[in-house]
């Protein structure tokens, strides 16, 4: 028996060993941590079961390496189960070959099964070109799984090194994505072939790094520092996240009572309509114990998302930023937002929204660019979530976009507003032009013509009468009454009709 | 510390005092005005409609109007204001109209009292030339020079010379630093008269500079005077206001730690004298500046209460704007000078919006947390025209508060100040806590070892918060690694390791244990161990904690893994770890920032006034490139290295936002 538990040990090891002391070296001199040192920082200490250890390619002409470039199992974050793959790029370069894809779907199946979420940590140069269309099969499996556990377990992808060419398509399709700035990147076409073919000129971190990621292709959803960093921020968006679809999101104990009252947040809205304010003060004001974990923060910064919790329990945020084009919807801002909306709506997350939007963005770029089936998402989303929705509109809310922001009429469940709001079709100034074609140019006129408009449909009143506004309410005592909202919500029963699918505007 | 409410039916007293001022000191007035019972009123500019004093007050009346020009300097809308709601007296505070004659006449001509010294007096006094003639012939002691006002260069140049270098220009109108420069050399005499000239001008509409003698390592020490209208005067002491920063006190203390009671006595009898020779009324200050040796030479008088006395009440007991209010409805001084001790000793810091680590270039923003300190005892008080959720805008002084103490002597005092300032929590906007921590604790603050140009000996550099060693040290991570317990609803226990953001070089490797109240940390590999008690809740933007058998509070800001701690001058960003992570944590690359030197940039919003360079022009490295306006004052931006001047991306008339780019070098 020593005998035998002794060669289990040398097995071990030479699989931890991984792709050995040079191609260690190499990553570690990049900055970058091994696969199994990522799971250590991501897992809670000693949770890890490695699954798989032994498995390699087939025999070929080519070197042998146990684990076939690939740490996959499960383990624990903050006490609750998670299947993790972690790609080594020691070892073949993290290449994926068809043992390894199949790795990969072990978990992922086991995943489904238990309702566990999966968490990858890609790390890898590609297909392993030896095994050519095996390991281009080997991708297909691991996409056609990303889809059909979506929405039914939490699926999160960190980029810790390279992702290139198909490689880039499984974390796309899952729910979330971190980029490790520097030593990361993701593109479909690499700068090599860019050159050759369109004569581009860019670096790696240009065409596809964590700052273009998380600024102007909105792909990817948080960049940080280092991989440490990476892992740890990993570690706080999941517990916000149930295990799959069957469970509720956990409930996280708070001594942030639900009555706490906010006066500063009566003078949140400046008195000049013109004049910007940060509406992430008043998701930090609400939220308990100011803790938000927002998504996307630098890519269409003019809607705000991300999570908090209110007495305890997990909430999106979705909200209107008026520092940036004024709060306006416009074709990034209603991709970013929709997706969220929906993948709340998938995991039982209530959604608390926060409006304050002059309306769509104009101009032919964003007409040319499809605004109209790129704001339907974000309607279409609103209207076909069934979780628990409770929105406040602070100020403007115009025109479509008030339809838009999860208002009565797509099914709000509890709609308030401030004092400051102004719900109408459009601003004072634009309604008197259109109104009152006669004054046009007399700017004495139209000033005192858009003070009547202001006086009689700038406000929360001519909707609260409709029914359309369930209460007006303090601003100090948002996070009161919203609380109180969700809490009346958490027994909400609703159904769509039945459907194979909708059919959501792509 | 101020005299307690005391009923006023007499006959003779006001029914309703307009305070023509806003923020702190309009509080302030008010808050003596409904001690004494009297009826109060004020006027606000429309940034102001919100505020703390237009609440307080019985009645406010809009100015109507956004800048200080159109409202609170408009001496028509005050005095058509104050008349609507039916005052019979009008208090300045100080700024704006305090020391305009013209106000104050037109004040008594229409039938309401000024609440301060009769116009005449205002008049010569605000005059620098002419004060300086009537001290002198008061017998007050007098500075060399600054007995002509300049014409031009040329004259500058010759009455400096004559004078000797180094000399100071100042504004014949001015105050408050505006107009003032120190020329060490005649080659910089010209560029500092003209942007002194234009400065004066713009600040007070007469450009008119004179030159003096400048006094090396001065001190600038004040004497409190009130004077009634029965020809009785008396001085409550001395103020020693050597902490400045752009010639702009910002700690003042009462009594000096320089003077001696001959001295003190000495000062105070002049400035007595001075006050009889105008025919002074009211409370006024006789300022002077004092060299090391106890020499002492008369500054200025300002006619007006002075931002600083707060610290004459707390050693006096005074009542300084009750006594103003008395002596403007004729009453009389009910003291002697022999009734007047000072008791202890106050300081007072005044909390701005500015960043300190730009060189106190003011800084603008809603504050999102606003935290005063708590009153332990009365011998704290916090002045300020301010809550959370309040913006400070770039319209006005950017004061948010004034925090005076008191303590029996001077060291017991300046220990009030530093954890009164710990205890102080601003968040939203740059502010000089941290600074003003430092200095607190500065040994040779401490010591009283004072001059003007303190900040600039002391921080030649300009200021950096430093990085504090031994304990101080590692109470900061003893807090942080608390912090992160307590919000994540750990075991109190463990081994962790804490790190500075940004940096692995000083990895510190602690063991928590809990024991009652709190928990023991200890320094793996060393055998040193503190107690750290403590009941801070996550999202409290202030941590207190016993350690050690002593007391301190933290300013503490959270974002991600970022633990911002803010305590004694300190400004920390720490990360918390399990200490298995440890090895992992070192091999994390540092990063280098991104090289920002190309370009000039705006260090605070404001207006581009004036561009001194063009696109191809060879720059050296200190030279003037631009002149940025923000709240009334020139601030020129320098060329940080030698370069050639490649673009210019705004143009002058332009707003400026924070860390705009202005100019590109090649």
């Amino acid at each position: 028996m020593r005998e035998i538990l002794d060669e289990l040990e040398a097995r071990r090891a030479r699989a931890h060993a991984g792709g050995g002391d040079r191609r260690i070296a190499s990553q570690r001199a990049k900055g970058k941590l091994l696969a199994r040192e990522r799971l250590e920082v991501l897992l809670d200490e000693g949770s890890f079961e490695e699954w798989d250890m032994y498995v390699q390619s087939p025999d070929g002409d080519d070197e042998q390496i146990p684990g076939d470039g690939v740490v996959t199992g499960w383990g624990m974050i903050e006490g609750r189960r998670v299947f993790v793959f972690s790609q080594d790029f020691t070892v073949f370069g993290g290449s994926l070959s068809e043992a390894h894809a199949a790795k990969i779907c072990k978990i992922m199946d086991q995943a489904m099964k238990v309702g566990a979420p999966v968490i990858g940590l890609n790390d890898s140069g590609g297909a392993r070109i030896q095994e050519g269309v095996a390991s281009l099969a080997g991708y297909a499996e691991v996409f056609q799984r990303n889809v059909l556990a979506s929405g039914v377990v939490p699926q999160i992808s960190a980029i810790m090194g390279p992702c290139a060419g198909g490689a880039v398509y499984s974390p796309a399709m899952t729910d979330f994505i971190f980029m490790v700035r520097d030593t990361s990147y993701m593109f479909v076409t690499g700068p090599n072939v860019l050159k050759t073919v369109t004569h581009e000129d860019v670096t790696p971190e240009e065409l596809g790094g964590a700052v273009t990621h998380t600024t102007k292709s909105g792909v990817a959803d948080g960049a940080f520092e280092n991989d440490i960093e990476t892992l740890l921020q990993l570690r706080q968006l999941m517990g916000f996240l149930p295990s799959s679809n069957r469970e509720k999101p956990p409930v996280r104990a708070t001594q942030d009572a639900a009555t706490r009252t906010e006066p500063s947040l009566d003078s949140l809205v400046p008195a000049d309509p013109a004049h910007p304010y940060d509406i992430k003060e008043l998701i930090h004001k609400v939220a308990d114990e100011a803790v938000f974990f927002e998504i996307q923060p630098t890519h269409a910064a003019n809607i705000v998302i991300g999570f908090g919790r209110i007495e305890g329990h997990t909430v999106g945020f979705v909200a209107n930023q008026p520092m940036v084009l004024a709060g306006c919807l416009d074709i990034s801002s209603s991709k970013k937002a929709a997706r969220f909306v929906r993948f709340c709506d998938c995991f039982s997350i209530p959604l608390v929204t926060f409006v304050d939007v002059p309306g769509f963005l104009p101009g032919t770029d964003q007409e040319y660019g499809g605004i109209i089936k790129h704001g339907a998402k974000l309607l279409f989303a609103f209207a076909e979530a069934t979780v628990p929705k409770v929105t406040l509109i602070t100020r403007k809310a115009y025109g479509g976009a008030y339809d838009v922001m999860a208002s009565k009429h797509l099914r709000g469940d509890v709609n308030y507003a401030w004092p400051s709001a102004e719900i109408a079709v459009m601003g004072p100034k634009g309604a008197v032009e259109i109104l009152h074609r006669d004054v046009a140019g007399d700017a004495g006129k139209i000033e005192t013509l858009a003070d009547e408009y202001r006086q009689r449909f700038a406000n929360p009143f001519i909707a609260a009468q409709k029914g359309f506004i369930d209460d007006v309410i303090a601003p100090r005592e948002t996070r009161t009454r919203i609380a109180g909202a969700l809490s009346l919500l958490r027994g909400k029963q609703l159904e769509n009709p039945w459907k194979k699918h909708d059919n959501i505007p792509l | 510390m101020v005299a307690g409410a005391q009923h006023w039916g007499l006959i003779g007293m006001f029914d309703r005092i307009f305070v023509a001022n806003r923020g702190e000191i309009a509080m302030r007035i008010l808050r003596s005005c409904r001690a004494m019972g009297i009826g109060t009123a004020t006027a606000y500019a429309d940034p102001d409609q919100e505020a703390l004093a237009v609440g307080m007050a019985d009645q406010a009346e809009a100015l109507v109007g956004i800048t200080a020009a159109e409202t609170y300097l408009d001496m028509g809308k005050i005095i058509a204001a104050a008349k609507r709601t039916g005052a019979d007296a009008v208090h300045p505070g100080y700024g704006f109209l305090s020391e305009n004659a013209e106000f104050a006449a037109a004040c008594e001509a229409e039938g309401l009292v000024f609440i301060g010294p009769p116009p005449s007096v205002i008049g010569d006094m605000g005059d620098k030339l002419t004060a300086k003639a009537i001290a002198a012939n008061a017998g007050v002691t007098i500075i060399p020079g600054g007995d002509v006002a300049l014409t031009d260069e040329n004259m500058a140049t010759k009455v400096a010379g004559e004078i000797g270098f180094p000399v100071m220009l100042k504004a014949a109108a001015g105050g408050g630093g505006k107009g003032m420069r120190v020329v060490w050399d005649e080659p910089g005499l010209a560029e500092a008269y003209g942007s002194a000239v234009r400065e004066a001008q713009a600040a007070f509409g007469d450009g008119r500079v004179f030159v003096e003698k400048f006094i090396e390592n001065p001190r600038h020490i004040e004497i409190q005077i009130l004077a009634d209208a029965h020809g009785n005067v008396v001085h409550l002491g001395e103020r020693e206001c050597s902490i400045q920063r752009r010639h702009q006190k910002i700690i003042e203390e009462a009594p000096s730690p320089l003077l001696d009671a001959e001295t003190r006595g000495l000062m105070g009898d002049q400035a007595v004298d001075l006050a009889r020779a105008v025919g002074y009324r009211s409370a006024g200050t006789v300022e002077f500046v004092a060299d090391q040796q106890r020499n002492f030479y008369f500054l200025e008088m300002n006619t007006r209460l002075q931002v600083e006395h707060p610290v004459t009440e707390a050693v006096t007991g005074l009542d300084l704007v009750e006594w103003m209010i008395r002596i403007a409805a004729g009453e009389k001084l009910d003291f002697a000078q022999n009734d007047v001790h000072m008791d202890g000793w106050a300081m007072e810091a005044r909390v701005y919006a500015e960043d300190p680590v730009r060189g106190f270039l003011p800084s603008t923003g809603r504050l999102v947390r606003y935290r005063e300190p708590e009153q332990i005892n009365s011998d704290l008080r916090v002045d300020t025209g301010v809550c959370e959720g309040d913006e400070i805008g770039v319209q006005y002084d950017p004061m948010i508060a004034k925090l005076i103490v008191h303590g029996v002597d001077r060291q017991a005092a300046a220990a009030n100040l530093a954890s009164a300032l710990d205890q102080y929590v601003i968040h939203g906007l740059n502010h000089n806590i941290g600074f003003l921590q430092a200095v607190a604790r500065h040994p040779r603050f401490v010591a009283g070892d004072l001059s003007t140009d303190f900040i600039q000996t002391e921080w030649p550099e300009g200021f950096a918060p430093t990085v504090p060693q031994g304990d101080a040290y590692r109470h900061l991570a003893a807090a942080a690694l608390f912090i992160t317990l307590r919000e994540g609803r750990h075991d109190v226990g463990g081994l962790w390791v804490v790190v500075r953001a940004g940096g692995h070089g000083d990895q510190y490797k602690l063991e928590a244990a809990p024991i009652e109240g709190g928990f023991r940390v200890s320094e793996i590999d060393h055998n040193a161990a503190v107690d750290f008690l403590c009941d801070w809740r996550p999202a409290d933007p202030r941590l207190e904690a016993k350690v050690d058998g002593g007391e301190i509070s933290i300013s503490v800001e959270r974002a991600g893994l970022d633990i911002r701690l803010r305590h004694g001058g300190f400004d920390l960003t720490f990360h918390v770890l399990p200490l298995r992570l440890a090895p992992l944590l070192a091999r994390m690359p540092e990063k280098i920032a991104a090289d920002t030197g190309k370009f000039v940039i705006a260090p605070m919003p404001g207006l581009l006034i004036s561009l001194g360079v063009v696109v191809g022009q060879e720059v050296k490295s200190g030279e003037a490139m631009a002149i940025i306006e923000a709240m009334k004052m020139e601030n020129i931006l320098r060329a940080e290295r030698d370069g050639v001047v490649a673009k210019l991306h705004v143009a002058v008339g332009d707003s400026l936002r924070v860390d705009q780019q202005i100019i590109e070098f090649e």
